[in-house]
C-alpha cells in the first residue's frame, strides 16, 4: 500500500489530541473533542477544518483554443475573473471522475479543486483532454484551510480587510496574509457562511495558529464535515459520487451545461432520452437511528436500492440519509425501510436540503 | 458495591436479586458521540450473553449483551431523547436497564474492575 501522506499540521492536530484516520490517501484528523460538539462549533460559532489533502491544479492558456472549455460539463470560459464555479469531470459513458471548482484568477489562468483521493488520475486525465497551453499540479505546495460557521466572517475582519470578509458567496479575491498572496474564496461544505483559504503549505502552521487564537473559533475534524455536508445535501464524491453514477442519476443536471461539448455529453443525452433506471433519494429516518453507507433500502419487502451517505443529524435529532432508488419510489412522502442485518428503520423520502436554516447566505 | 464487567465491555452491580446493566466508561469512549440507545422491552427475558440492547454512535452501531441471565424490570427511559448522557456517565447515570436476575453465581464468568483493567490493557 501507498504511504499516507501527511499535511503541514499533523503535528498540531495530534497536540490537539486528535484522532486520526486515513481519509483519500491522506492521514487526516476524524475528530478532537468529539463530532457532535464540532459540528455545533459550526453551525452556532466558527470552526476551522485542516483540507490541506484536497488537490489543485492551475491551468494557464487560452480556455477555449487550448481545449479546457471542452473538459468539464460547464462553461470555464464563461466565468468571470473572481468567480467560480462547481461541475464535473465525466467519462465517456457519463460516469463522474470528480466533482471539483474552478476559480478563474484571470483570463488565460484557472485554478481546478479537485477531491484528495482522484487528485493523480483527474490531472492525468484533464492533461489528456487539453490541446494545448500548460497544467501544472501544486497539490503539494498549496496548502487550504476552511474556516465555517455564523461567525466566520467576523473572525476573519481580524486578519483581513473588509473587501475580503464581505465577499459575496461563491466569488474570491487575492489577499495579503503572512506576507503571503493568498486566495480567499466565499465557498465551503457546510451549509454556513464561510471562506476557504489557499496558501503556500508552508505558512499552513502560522495561519492556522493565527486563526485558532481566536477563541470563538474550534478546530473541526472530517468527522463532524461529513454531517456538516449531509444535512445541507452536498454528495460527498466516493460515497454518492462515482464513476458509475451520471449527474443525472445524482439529481445535479443544474451543473451540467448541455449548450456546450464535454466528454460524456452523448452519454448523458442518450439517458435523458431513454428515461433513468435510478435516481438519488434524500431520506429521513423516522427515529434516532443512523442509516449507513451500504445499507440496503427496502419497499414493501422487496430490495429497491441502496443508502449511499448517513448519518445521525444533531439538527433534526433523527437518522437522515441519501440513497438511489428508482425514479418511482423517489417521490417525497414515499415510505421506504433501511435495512442492515437486524437493524431495520422506517423511513420517508424528503427534499433537499435536511436543514435549512444555514447561515451561509448571511 | 462492586462491580463486575464483561469482555463486551457491559458492567453489572449487583443487590440482592436486581442487576444494574450499562456499558464502561471504556465503551463509551470508543464508540465516540452516541446517538441511539434502543432500550429493551420492560418484561423480556435473557440469558447471559445474549443480546440485550442496542447502541449507536456517530462512528458505529454495536449490541449491547445481558452480563447476567434475567428479566427486565426497568429501562433508563431518560437514554430516549438523551443518549449522550452514557457518554457524560457510562457507569452512574447512563444505566441501560435493571434486571431481576434468578443465578448470582453467573457473576463467574464476569471480571472484577481490576481485571477488567488488566483486561483492557491487553486490547
Amino acid at each position: 500500500m501507498e504511504q499516507l501522506k501527511s499535511t503541514p499540521l499533523t503535528s498540531h492536530h495530534r497536540a490537539l489530541g486528535s484522532l486520526m484516520a486515513p481519509f483519500g490517501g491522506w492521514d487526516m484528523p476524524i475528530q478532537y473533542e468529539g463530532i457532535i460538539a464540532e459540528h455545533r462549533a459550526c453551525r452556532e460559532q466558527a470552526a476551522l477544518f485542516d483540507i490541506c489533502h484536497m488537490g489543485e491544479f492551475i491551468f494557464s492558456g487560452d480556455f477555449v483554443k487550448d481545449g479546457l472549455e471542452d473538459v468539464f460539463t460547464f462553461s470555464v470560459a464563461s466565468i468571470p475573473v473572481g468567480r467560480s464555479r462547481y461541475g464535473f469531470l465525466l467519462n465517456e459513458t457519463g460516469g463522474i471522475i470528480d466533482d471539483l471548482i474552478v476559480f478563474r484568477l484571470a483570463d488565460d489562468k484557472a485554478m481546478i479543486v479537485v477531491n484528495a483521493a482522484t487528485a493523480d488520475n483527474d490531472f492525468e486525465v484533464i492533461k489528456g483532454r487539453l490541446t494545448g497551453g500548460g497544467i501544472a499540479n501544486v497539490t503539494a505546495v498549496t496548502g487550504k484551510l476552511d474556516l465555517q460557521g455564523p461567525l466566520s466572517r467576523e473572525v476573519m475582519s481580524r486578519l483581513f480587510e473588509p473587501s475580503v470578509c464581505n465577499l459575496p458567496y461563491f466569488k474570491f479575491t487575492t489577499a495579503k496574509v503572512l506576507g503571503f498572496e493568498a486566495i480567499v474564496s466565499r465557498t465551503g461544505y457546510t451549509g454556513e457562511l464561510g471562506f476557504e483559504i489557499f496558501i503556500p503549505e508552508a505558512k499552513i502552521p502560522e495561519l492556522w495558529e493565527m486563526i485558532l487564537a481566536d477563541d470563538r473559533v474550534k478546530p473541526a475534524g472530517l468527522g463532524s464535515r461529513d454531517i456538516l455536508r449531509l444535512e445541507v445535501g452536498y454528495s460527498l464524491y466516493g460515497s454518492d459520487l462515482s464513476e458509475q453514477i451520471t449527474p443525472l442519476e445524482a439529481g445535479l443536471d443544474s451543473f451540467v451545461n448541455f449548450d456546450k461539448n464535454f466528454i460524456g455529453k452523448d452519454a448523458l443525452l442518450k439517458q435523458k432520452t431513454e428515461g433513468l433506471t435510478r435516481i438519488k433519494v434524500p431520506f429521513r429516518v423516522a427515529s434516532r437511528r443512523s442509516p449507513r453507507h451500504d445499507y440496503r433500502i427496502m419497499k414493501d419487502g422487496a430490495d429497491v436500492g441502496v443508502v449511499t451517505s448517513g448519518a445521525f443529524s444533531p439538527m433534526l435529532g433523527c437518522g437522515i440519509g441519501i440513497g438511489f432508488v428508482s425514479p418511482q419510489m423517489a417521490a417525497p412522502g414515499t415510505l421506504l425501510t433501511i435495512v442492515h442485518d437486524k437493524v431495520s428503520m422506517d423511513a420517508e423520502v424528503c427534499q433537499l436540503p435536511f436543514f435549512k436554516e444555514g447561515s451561509l447566505r448571511n | 458495591m462492586e462491580y463486575f464487567f464483561s469482555k463486551e465491555h457491559e458492567w453489572v452491580k449487583i443487590s440482592g436479586t436486581t442487576a444494574t446493566v450499562g456499558i464502561s466508561d471504556h465503551a463509551a469512549h470508543e464508540l465516540g458521540d452516541i446517538t441511539f440507545v434502543e432500550l429493551p422491552q420492560v418484561g423480556k427475558t435473557v440469558k447471559q450473553f445474549d443480546t440485550l440492547a442496542a447502541i449507536e454512535s456517530v462512528k458505529a452501531a454495536s449490541d449491547i449483551y445481558a452480563p447476567v441471565s434475567g428479566k427486565v424490570i426497568a429501562v433508563n427511559e431518560t437514554l430516549e431523547n438523551a443518549p449522550e448522557v452514557v457518554n457524560e456517565s457510562a457507569e452512574e447515570s447512563g444505566w441501560i436497564c435493571v434486571l431481576e436476575i434468578s443465578d448470582p453465581a453467573e457473576v463467574k464468568n464476569l471480571m472484577n474492575r481490576a481485571s477488567y483493567d488488566e483486561y483492557l490493557a491487553t486490547l
